[in-house]
């Protein structure tokens, strides 16, 4: 069981090269097989997501949610993408259409690319860069452009508003999350995913790394625009931010890039925090689907709990109290590296 | 190994969207299309094998795009963002400026013996990168951070407007 996913891959790698394909061919097919593996894993996680967190808001709010489709209404949110399909896809007039056509298409760029450095199980990364968590901090600061894009080809007041407030969010919320993540480089001594892993064998870094692990908690549910950071859509006062325009297809891209954006997050944080695909007993990366949803949930808690914060609230909180502690964090971890490294030194 | 085809296509997009940024008269497809001329330059680091540069290229200049974007449509004065990025009146001195210069870079690019390594990158260029900016270049290194510092709290004093 352990080795399941990587001998299927093992398996069609040797396939193809033997049916006589040169090596940089067969590398071609097999990183098409990564990104369809990848894409379903996340269409089908995303697609119960959705009617996971409506249930368990529900819950939390005494409700019983959706259950009218199919047993315990698990085929609600498949029918609700069928109805998505089915909708007329809308363009304003006024709209910038080139840049409100691609930004529905961009935004989901960068929450798959995440996915490249995410270690699925042992062996089971798609590309294991030296460089890896860098990679995805790169990638992930790209995403404020498509939420930009969309609120200015709007041309909507509310849609422009949600841009310009994704923009001072994100980018403010991004450096905390760098910062609590360089707390976890500077143990492990590498940007490598695999050998991060390998750091985590004896002891968590959500252990060793508490202060940054509730920081990355934050700055990433406000990375995710998610309650209690949802300023950037805000019902109440924005519609649907820089989505009030879009509709169908659409719109539905820009749902979809959340969760999965959601999922590269908590596996991100399951990587780093957690110990990665590693326990006993089950195979490796069926911990790692339970410790993702683990982080999932607390995203999910996090939503139904906290009412939304206001906007100067958001941005002081983060460069008054998030970012010093960030730092501070780091020259902790660096004071205490070297008291380890000197201590490791003295003979008893 | 990648073949030179592929140098020469990112080179070629990334030539046409630096033109794009130039010539296009709205702001804001003007910077999108800067990130487009970014993310080829991030390509062409990594078709040299430096990732680490390219993931820096991406997260420095075509991540700070949205910034840009937002301080491109707040500090545009004019109604019609269609005629917000024009050209102005010197075009002939502009013009023989940028000539000089390229004429400059190319016959420096010409003139000099370029030394080819064929060593292999080495695997940890990361870790090789962090000892070199922080021993023995760790003075520039500072003072390029202090002038960034400088630049930052000179900005928000003009922006606030100090009064007395």
């Amino acid at each position: 069981m352990e080795n399941l996913f990587v001998n299927i891959s093992g398996a069609l790698r040797g396939w193809f090269t033997g049916m006589g394909l040169p090596p940089m061919a067969v590398e071609a097919i097999m990183a098409l097989v990564f990104l369809v593996a990848i894409l379903a894993f996340v269409l089908l996680n995303v697609v119960y997501l959705v009617y996971l967190e409506r249930k368990l808001s529900a819950y939390m709010q005494q409700r019983l949610g959706p259950n009218r489709v199919g047993p315990r209404g698990l085929f609600q949110t498949l029918l609700d993408v069928l109805k998505l399909f089915g909708k007329e896809d809308i363009i304003p007039n006024a709209a910038d259409r080139w840049v409100f056509r691609l930004a529905a298409i961009l935004v989901m760029v960068p929450a798959i690319m995440a996915f490249a450095v995410v270690p699925f199980g042992q062996g089971m990364i798609a590309v294991d860069l030296n460089i890896g968590i860098f990679y995805f901090v790169a990638v992930s600061s790209t995403a404020t452009i498509a939420f930009l894009m969309a609120g200015w080809g709007s041309n909507n007041k509310w849609a422009l508003l949600g841009g310009m407030r994704t923009v001072a969010q994100m980018v403010s919320y991004e450096l905390p999350m760098v910062l609590s993540l360089l707390g976890v480089v500077m143990l492990a001594g590498s940007l490598r995913i695999s050998d991060i892993m390998a750091a985590q064998k004896t002891v968590w870094f959500v252990v060793l790394q508490p202060v940054a692990f509730l920081i990355y908690l934050v700055a990433s549910t406000a990375e995710l625009n998610r309650q209690p950071f949802d300023l950037p859509e805000g019902e109440q006062e924005l519609t649907a931010g820089p989505f009030t325009e879009y509709s169908g297809m659409r719109y539905a891209l820009f749902f979809l890039a959340e969760y999965t954006n959601m999922i590269a997050v908590s596996a991100i944080a399951a990587t780093l925090f957690l110990g990665g695909p590693q326990g006993p007993w089950l195979p490796s990366w069926l911990w790692f689907v339970i410790k993702v949803y683990v982080m999932i949930g607390i995203y999910m808690w996090f939503r139904w709990t906290f009412p939304r914060i206001r906007m100067d609230h958001l941005l002081a909180f983060n460069w008054k109290f998030l970012v010093p502690l960030s730092l501070a964090n780091v020259l902790v971890t660096g004071i205490g590296l070297e008291i380890y490294k000197w201590f490791q030194t003295i003979r008893w | 190994m990648v073949s030179p085809l592929v140098f020469w296509i990112v080179a070629g997009i990334t030539i046409i969207a630096a033109l794009a940024v130039v010539n296009l008269t709205n702001l804001i497809h003007s910077a999108l299309w800067l990130i487009v001329a970014f993310v080829g330059v991030a390509i062409t680091y990594l078709i040299l094998e430096a990732e680490f540069l390219a993931a820096v290229q991406i997260i420095v200049y075509a991540g700070a795009i949205a910034i840009l974007i937002v301080f491109g449509v707040m500090l545009t004065r004019r109604g019609d963002i269609r005629e917000s990025n024009l050209f102005n009146n010197y075009r002939l001195a502009g013009g023989l400026i940028s000539l000089g210069l390229m004429a400059t870079i190319v016959t420096m690019v010409v003139k000099t013996q370029w030394a080819i390594d064929v060593a292999a990158v080495p695997a940890n260029s990361v870790g090789l990168l962090a000892q070199n900016l922080l021993g023995q270049f760790v003075i520039p290194f500072e003072i390029a951070a202090m002038l960034l510092l400088v630049a930052l709290v000179g900005a928000i004093i003009i922006a606030k407007e100090v009064r007395d």
